[in-house]
C-alpha cells in the first residue's frame, strides 16, 4: 500500500536443503533445494520446466509422467533428492529443437487427441516410454487402452488418443 | 499436498540402514516410494526421517537358485515382470504383477516394499502368502528369515520389526507339472483388487488334485490361505460338487466390512466365482504327472 | 470466394504450443517472488467454531501471514447470491472464512500464506481449532423431515427453494389416461474433476493502481466485475485473464470461490503476488460438486402408448450453500419431457441444503438426471404395455412438422418458456437402431450365457437446450504489418477449441487460412464485454457474434480494396489473405489493405509502401478519414439470442454384466446426435466422446461417498474412479445436421451433448441383460458391486 511501511517478509523457506544433481534433457544440472521437494515441483518451479504438469499428487492421473533413467516414472511420487545420479527426461525433450514435432506428438494432432492440453505431456510420455522398450507393441484397440491406462483424460475420452497411438506407429513403422 | 518435513538420509549399506532405523523410531524405510509418497503427499504419514535404502550395496538384482527366485530390495515391479528367466520357472509371478497398478508405478515400485507396506488388498502380497515364500529380514541383532505365513499380522502391519530392513524375498519356482492361475475384481483397470484369487495346483496322472494353493486378498485385513477350501479339493476330481463346497467353505473367510460400494455378500460371491474359474484355468495349465 | 471452412475437420491451431508442453496454466505463469496460498478447511461438517487460534501458525518461519475471518475486513461477508429466483426464500451463500459456524466438511476457515506451498501447508496444520460438533442429516429425503437437524437454523425443513411449474393440463390428463406408470429413480453426487485443480494468482501494482489476476476460470469478465466491485475498483483497473485452462466443465465458472477473493486481496495487502494452486484433494473438498436428485416421475399413457401426461415431483441436493441458485434443479425441471410431445406436465422440485459441498452446474446440469429419470420410466411404461422401447418412443416424438414446439409454463434457465425448434428426432432413432446392428444379437446372448455372462441392449434419447444468452460479443481486426486477422471475444476455453472453430468462421469471410486468424481471448484487457463459457453456448451466442463481426469486416475490405484496385465492389473476392478483382491477376494484400485504411501510416514497410501504389483506401473528397468512418480494418458486433437453441440425440449400447463378478462391460455403444450446422466436426465429436466418457463414469464409477457424519470417504482419484481409457469402449458417433433456425449459421451447442443419456443407457440395457434372471430394476446410478449384489439376491441369485 503506498505511504505505508512494507512489512518484512521472508524471503525463502528455512527447510534443510540437499543439493540434487542429475542429468535433465540431457544436460547436466546441480541444484540445492529443500529434501522434501518433489521431483515434480524441482522441474517445474526450480528448472522452470512447466510442461511436466500436476494433477493429483498420489500417482494416479498419470499428468507429471516423466522418464527417470529410461523409464516411465510420477515424478509427483519421487523426491527430487531420490532422482539424483539419475537421467530425467521431460517432454520439452521430445520435440525437434527447431520446435518441429516428434512423431508421436504430430500424431496426437492429426487425430485430435488432446483438447486442454493438461494431460497431453504426460500421456505423450507414457506412449513414448512403450514406444522405446523393447518387445512387440499390441496395437489392438484393448492393447493401446491397456496401455494408455494409468494416464486420465477429462477431456477426449480416450478414442481419439487410441487413433493417435495408432497413427504414431505407422508413423514410427511399427507394426507391433 | 506436499510432504511433511523429514530428515533425509541415504546410507550406503545394510548396516548403516539398520543403524539409522534403529536410532529413531519414527523412521521410515523409502525404497520405490510408490506407496509412501502418496501417504506423505496426503499427510497421513509422518516419519521424523526417511531411510532411501537405493544406493545401499547388495540390494539388487534378481537370482534364481535351488528352486527359489530371489528378489533383493531394491528390485522394481516391473523388472521381476520383464525378467525372461523367471517368466519360465514360475509364469504366475507376471501374470500377477500385470495387475498391479500401472506401468509407470511398477517402474519404481519395489516387490519388497509392496510386501512390507502389507495392503490387504495389494497383489503381490497375496502372491506370497499363495507361494508360500519367505523373507530375509536384517536387523541389529543379525538376519532372520520369515515365512509368508508368518509375515502379515494385522491391517497394513507385518512381523518385521522397525528396526530391520527386509533384504529380499525368496519365491518358490512353479513345482514342476504345475498349473497357476490369478485374477482379480476391480472397478477400473489397475485399482486395487476388490477380490483377487490366486491358485496353484498339481495334478496325479488320473487327473486327481494332488496339491493346491488357494489364496485370496480384499477379504480380510490380510492375504488369506484359503485352506479350508484347499482341503475339500485335495484328493478330487474337481467335480462340481467339490467345487461347491470349496466355495461354501471360503465364504466365512471374507471379513472385509461393508462399505458404500462393496458387502462382504458381494465379495463372497465374487470370490465364490473366482475360485471356480482360477481352480479351472489353473488344472487345465496343470501337466498331470506320468503313470511310473 | 476461397476454401470455405466452415464444417471442414480443421487440425487445431493451438496444439503444436500445446503438445510441445508449453501451455501456460496459472501455475506454469512465472510470478516473481510469489507468496503461496493453503488453507485450513473444516474437519467437522457442521459445527460451531469454539476457539482457533492461528499464533502458531503465524510464528511459523517463512509465513508471511494468517488470516481468519476477522482479518478480512469488508470481504467478510457472504459472497454473491449469482442468479437470483423468486422460488428461493432466504438463499445462503458462504463467507469466505467460516465465521462462528461451518457448514461442510472442507470450508475454508483460515488463510495462510508463506514462501511455498510446503511452509503454507505446515503451518495451516499448526492452526489449533476447536469445533463442538452439531448433529448432521445427509441423506435428502431425511433432511426435509420436520425433526431433521438443519443445516441453517433460519431455514426450515431444509429447504432452500421449492418450484412448481405447470403445462397445459396434467391434472386432466391423469384423469382420462388408461394407463399409469410411476417409479422413483436417483442419480448420485459427482463431481467434474478436471485434470488441473483450480488455481488463482493475483499480482497488485500499486504504482499504477492495477490489479492482474490469472484464474483458471470459465468466467473472466464476469470475475472481473465482480472484483472491480467488492474491492471496490474502477473496473478497468482490474484485469482478469485466463490463461490455459486445464478443463472446467462447469465446475469453474462458480464466482466467486472463497480463494478468488482472497488471493488478490492478500496480494494487495502483502505487496507480493500471491499463488493459490488448489490440490486434487481440496478440489474434492472446496470446488462444486453436482447431480444428486431423487425423482418421483409418473406417466400418464393410453394403451397405444402415447404418454399424455407427466408429473414429476424431485429433491435436488444443493450442498450446503446456494449461490447458483436453482439452475441445475431448473434446467432438470424444464428437460424432464424430452424429445417427447407430452403435451401436459406438471414438474415440483425441492433444493435441500445438506451439509456437503455445494451444487454449481457440472457437465449436463440437470439434464443427466432429468433424462435418467424420464427414460427409465418409459422403459417401464412399454414394459408394463407391452410395448417395444423403440416403439413407444417412435409413437411419442414431437414431429418434424410439429416445430416450434412449446411447452407453455415451463421456463428455462434464461428465463424464457421453453420452445423447441427444430430435429428429426425419429430418423435419429433408426440411425440408432441400423448402427447397432442387432441381426445376431439374440445368438450372441445364448453364446454368452453359457459363459455366465449376460447380453443387453441399453436405449435413450436427450434434447439439450442450447446457446442460451445474454449475449456475446467479436471483435475483430486485421493486423496493418502482417495481414493477420485478430479476433476477440469474452469467453475462455478450456480445451474446446475456440482458436480454431472460430478462426474457421472468420476464415470463411475474410478470404484467410485459418492459420493466419490469431483468436485471443481470455483476457479482459483484449475483449471486455461478454458473459462466460459454460451451458453449450460458446459456438452459438460467440460464433454468431464472430460471424456478424466478420460480414462487417469482410465489407469494409471489400469497400477499401474496390477503392483501391479501382474495380467495382462486385468484382473483387478475398483469398489467400488479398483482395483480387475477378479474372485478373491485379490485387492488394490484407495487410496493404489494412495499411492504407489508416490514412496516417508512414510507409516504413512493404505493406505500407505497397499501400501508397494503390488508389486511396477510401475514396471520397474531404478528410482521409470520412465521418463515421474509423480507421484500420476492424469491427465490432454482438449477438443476443432471442431464445434457446435445442439439439438432441440418440445413445444405444450393448453391455455385458457378469453376475458372479457383478461388472458390467460395454461391448457397443451408439450415439447419433444433432447439434445442426458443425462448424469442425472433429472438434464436435471430440466434445461428444468427452461427454460420453463422463457419462459413463457417473453411470459406472463416479460417487462422492459422503459418510452418516458428513465426511467425504474418497476425496481422491484413487478412490473416486474417473474412468481410464480401459474402461470406456469404442463409440460409434454419426452427426445429423439438421440446421437451428434460430442463428445465421445455423448452429446448436454441443458442450454437454455426450453426457446426458449415458446414465439411462447403461441402467438399461443392465436390466435388459439380467431379464432372465429375474425382476430386476435398475434405477439408481452409478451402479455399483453392491448395487447388482443386492439385486441378484432380491431375485435369488
Amino acid at each position: 500500500m503506498r505511504g505505508k511501511i512494507k512489512p518484512a517478509l521472508p524471503e525463502r523457506s528455512e527447510d534443510p536443503r540437499v543439493t540434487v544433481s542429475l542429468t535433465v534433457n540431457g544436460e547436466p544440472v546441480a541444484r540445492t533445494v529443500s529434501v522434501r521437494m518433489l521431483l515434480s515441483d524441482f522441474l517445474r518451479h526450480e528448472l522452470g520446466l512447466t510442461g511436466t504438469h500436476v494433477g493429483c499428487e498420489h500417482g494416479v492421473c498419470g499428468c507429471c509422467t516423466v522418464h527417470i533413467d529410461g523409464k516411465a516414472a510420477r515424478s509427483c511420487l519421487t523426491l527430487a533428492v531420490q532422482a539424483s545420479g539419475s537421467e530425467v527426461r521431460t517432454i520439452e525433450s521430445v520435440a525437434a529443437g527447431d520446435g518441429a514435432l516428434h512423431p508421436v506428438q504430430q500424431a496426437f494432432k492429426e487425430c485430435h487427441a488432446l483438447q486442454c492440453g493438461y494431460c497431453t505431456s504426460g500421456m505423450v510420455m507414457n506412449v513414448l516410454s512403450r514406444f522405446e522398450e523393447p518387445g512387440a507393441l499390441d496395437l489392438s484397440d484393448d492393447g493401446i487402452r491397456d496401455m494408455l491406462s494409468g494416464n486420465l483424460c477429462r477431456c477426449t475420452g480416450y478414442s481419439n488418443i487410441v487413433t493417435a497411438v495408432r497413427r504414431a506407429a505407422e508413423l514410427l513403422g511399427r507394426t507391433e | 499436498m506436499k510432504p511433511p518435513l523429514f530428515d533425509y538420509k541415504a546410507p550406503t549399506t545394510i548396516a548403516e540402514a539398520v543403524a539409522m532405523l534403529a536410532a529413531d523410531p519414527d523412521a521410515a524405510v523409502l525404497a520405490g516410494g510408490q506407496s509412501l509418497l502418496p501417504a506423505m503427499n496426503f499427510r497421513v504419514a509422518n516419519p521424523s526421517a526417511l531411510v532411501d535404502i537405493q544406493h545401499v550395496q547388495g540390494l539388487n538384482g534378481i537370482s534364481i537358485d535351488k528352486g527359489e527366485i530371489a528378489v533383493k530390495a531394491m528390485v522394481r515391479h516391473r523388472e521381476l515382470e520383464l525378467d525372461v528367466a523367471v517368466q519360465r520357472a514360475n509364469p504366475l509371478i507376471a501374470e500377477t504383477l500385470q495387475h498391479v497398478a500401472h506401468v509407470p508405478i511398477r517402474n519404481r515400485g519395489t516387490v519388497v516394499g509392496s510386501l512390507c507396506h502389507a495392503d490387504p488388498s495389494a497383489e503381490m502380497p497375496l502372491l506370497f502368502v499363495l507361494l508360500g515364500g519367505t523373507l530375509a529380514a536384517c536387523g541389529p541383532a543379525g538376519t532372520r528369515t520369515i515365512a509368508a505365513e508368518d509375515f502379515f499380522t494385522a491391517f497394513l502391519t507385518t512381523a518385521r520389526a522397525h528396526d530391520e530392513i527386509v533384504t529380499e524375498a525368496r519365491l518358490p519356482v512353479l513345482p514342476e507339472g504345475a498349473g497357476w492361475a490369478f485374477d482379480e475384481v476391480t472397478r477400473r483397470h489397475g485399482d486395487y483388487a476388490l477380490v483377487g484369487v490366486g491358485c496353484v495346483v498339481a495334478l496325479a496322472a488320473d487327473g486327481t488334485v494332488e496339491t493346491i494353493r488357494l489364496a485370496a486378498c480384499g477379504i480380510a485385513d490380510r492375504p488369506v490361505r484359503l485352506k479350508a477350501s484347499e482341503a475339500a479339493l485335495q484328493g478330487t476330481q474337481l467335480a462340481a460338487a467339490d467345487l461347491d463346497k470349496a466355495v461354501a467353505l471360503s465364504a466365512s473367510a471374507v471379513t472385509t466390512p461393508d462399505d458404500m460400494n462393496t458387502s462382504a455378500a458381494f465379495r463372497r460371491r465374487a470370490l465364490g466365482a473366482l475360485i471356480r474359474r482360477l481352480v479351472a484355468k489353473a488344472a487345465a495349465r496343470a501337466k498331470p504327472k506320468e503313470q511310473p | 470466394m476461397s476454401t470455405r471452412y466452415f464444417g471442414q475437420r480443421v487440425e487445431r491451431n493451438i496444439d503444436p504450443k500445446l503438445l510441445r508442453g508449453e501451455g501456460a496454466y496459472v501455475d506454469d505463469i512465472p510470478l516473481t517472488n510469489a507468496l503461496h496460498a493453503a488453507f485450513l478447511r473444516s474437519p467437522v461438517a457442521r459445527g460451531k467454531i469454539k476457539r482457533i487460534d492461528v499464533s502458531a501458525a503465524r510464528a511459523y518461519p517463512g509465513v508471511a501471514a494468517v488470516y481468519t475471518y476477522a482479518d478480512i475486513g469488508p470481504l467478510d461477508r457472504p459472497m454473491p447470491l449469482l442468479i437470483p429466483h423468486p422460488s428461493m426464500k432466504n438463499p445462503k451463500t458462504q463467507r469466505p472464512l467460516a465465521r462462528g459456524e461451518v457448514f461442510y466438511v472442507g470450508q475454508t476457515i483460515a488463510m495462510v500464506v508463506a514462501v511455498d506451498r510446503y511452509v503454507a501447508e505446515d503451518a495451516a496444520a499448526l492452526i489449533e481449532l476447536e469445533i463442538e460438533p452439531f448433529a448432521v442429516e445427509m441423506d435428502m429425503e431425511k433432511a426435509i423431515a420436520d425433526d431433521a437437524p438443519l443445516v441453517h437454523a433460519d431455514v426450515a425443513n431444509n429447504v432452500a427453494a421449492a418450484f412448481v411449474q405447470t403445462s397445459g393440463d396434467p391434472d386432466g390428463a391423469f384423469a382420462r389416461a388408461e394407463h399409469v406408470t410411476r417409479i422413483t429413480v436417483q442419480v448420485d453426487r459427482s463431481t467434474a474433476a478436471p485434470m488441473e485443480c483450480r488455481a488463482v494468482a493475483a499480482r497488485w501494482d500499486e504504482i499504477s493502481g492495477e490489479l492482474t489476476v490469472w484464474d483458471g476460470t470459465q468466467a473472466p469478465i464476469s470475475v472481473r466485475g465482480g472484483l472491480a466491485s467488492i474491492f471496490e475498483l474502477d473496473e478497468d483497473k482490474v484485469r482478469v485473464i485466463a490463461p490455459d485452462v486445464g478443463g472446467g466443465f462447469g465446475q469453474k465458472v462458480l464466482l466467486f470461490y472463497p480463494d478468488e477473493l482472497l488471493v488478490p486481496m492478500a496480494a494487495m495487502q502483502l505487496g507480493r503476488p500471491v499463488k493459490y494452486i488448489e490440490d486434487r484433494r481440496e478440489n474434492f473438498l472446496g470446488s462444486s460438486q453436482e447431480r444428486t436428485q431423487i425423482h418421483t416421475i409418473e406417466l400418464a399413457a393410453m394403451k397405444t402408448g402415447e404418454v399424455i401426461g407427466l408429473r414429476d415431483s424431485f429433491l435436488h441436493d444443493t450442498g450446503a450453500f446456494i449461490p447458483y441458485g436453482i439452475a441445475v434443479a431448473q434446467v432438470a425441471s424444464t428437460s424432464i419431457a424430452g424429445p417427447y410431445r407430452i403435451p401436459n406436465i406438471w414438474v415440483e422440485f425441492k433444493a435441500v441444503y445438506t451439509p456437503t459441498v455445494q451444487v454449481t452446474p457440472y457437465r449436463g446440469c440437470g439434464r443427466p438426471q432429468a433424462c435418467f429419470a424420464l427414460e427409465r420410466a418409459m422403459d417401464q411404461l412399454a414394459e408394463e404395455l407391452g410395448i417395444d422401447r423403440f416403439e413407444i418412443r417412435r409413437r411419442n416424438f414431437i414431429g418434424e412438422k410439429e416445430f416450434p414446439y412449446e411447452r407453455a409454463g415451463l421456463l428455462f434457465a434464461d428465463g424464457l418458456k421453453v420452445t423447441l425448434d427444430s430435429g428429426q428426432y425419429a430418423k435419429a432413432l433408426s440411425l440408432a437402431a441400423a448402427q447397432l446392428d442387432m441381426a445376431d444379437f439374440a445368438g450372441e446372448q445364448e453364446k454368452l450365457r453359457a459363459d455366465g455372462k449376460y447380453l443387453g441392449l441399453g436405449l435413450a434419447c436427450y434434447v439439450e437446450g442450447t446457446g442460451l444468452g445474454p449475449y456475446e460479443g467479436g471483435h475483430i481486426r486485421v493486423h496493418p504489418i502482417t495481414g493477420k486477422v485478430y479476433v476477440n471475444t469474452g469467453l475462455s476455453t478450456q480445451g474446446q477449441g475456440h482458436d480454431t472453430v472460430f478462426a474457421q468462421i472468420v476464415a470463411d469471410q475474410l478470404g484467410v487460412s485459418p492459420q493466419d486468424v490469431i483468436v485471443v481471448e481470455g483476457d479482459t484487457k483484449a475483449f471486455d464485454w461478454g458473459v462466460a463459457t459454460f451451458a453449450s453456448r460458446a459456438a452459438v451466442v460467440s460464433g454468431n457474434a464472430i460471424h456478424k463481426t466478420a460480414v462487417t469486416v469482410r465489407g469494409k475490405i471489400l469497400q477499401a480494396a474496390a477503392n483501391m484496385l479501382e474495380a467495382d465492389i462486385d468484382d473483387i473476392e478475398l483469398r489467400d489473405s488479398a483482395a483480387w478483382v475477378k479474372g485478373s491477376n491485379r490485387h492488394a494484400s490484407l495487410a496493404a489493405i489494412a495499411t492504407a485504411s489508416n490514412p496516417l501510416r508512414y510507409a516504413f514497410n512493404e505493406a505500407a509502401q505497397a499501400a501508397t501504389q494503390f488508389a486511396p483506401a477510401s475514396k471520397h473528397d474531404g478528410p482521409p478519414l470520412a465521418e463515421g468512418q474509423a480507421p484500420g480494418i476492424e469491427a465490432t458486433d454482438y449477438y443476443s439470442p432471442s431464445q434457446s437453441t435445442w439439439a438432441y440425440g440418440v445413445h444405444a449400447a450393448i453391455v455385458e454384466v457378469d453376475p458372479a463378478l457383478c461388472t458390467v462391460k460395454i461391448r457397443k455403444y451408439v450415439c447419433i446426435h444433432d447439434c445442426g450446422n458443425m462448424i469442425n466436426p472433429t472438434i464436435v465429436e471430440g466434445q461428444v466422446m468427452g461427454g460420453i466418457a463422463q457419462g459413463i463414469g457417473g453411470a459406472l464409477y463416479e460417487r462422492l461417498d459422503y459418510m452418516p457424519d458428513g465426511t467425504l470417504s474418497n476425496a481422491s482419484l484413487m478412490d473416486f474412479l474417473v474412468p481410464y481409457a480401459t474402461e470406456i469402449p469404442p463409440v460409434s458417433v454419426l452427426h445429423l445436421e439438421t440446421p437451428s433456425p434460430l442463428n445465421p449459421l445455423g448452429v446448436k451447442g454441443v458442450g454437454e451433448a455426450g453426457c446426458i443419456a449415458v446414465g439411462a443407457v447403461v441402467a438399461s440395457g443392465v436390466e435388459d441383460a439380467l431379464r432372465p434372471l429375474g425382476d430386476i430394476k435398475l434405477r439408481h446410478v452409478p451402479l455399483t458391486p453392491r448395487m447388482l449384489s443386492d439385486a441378484l439376491e432380491s431375485v435369488g441369485i
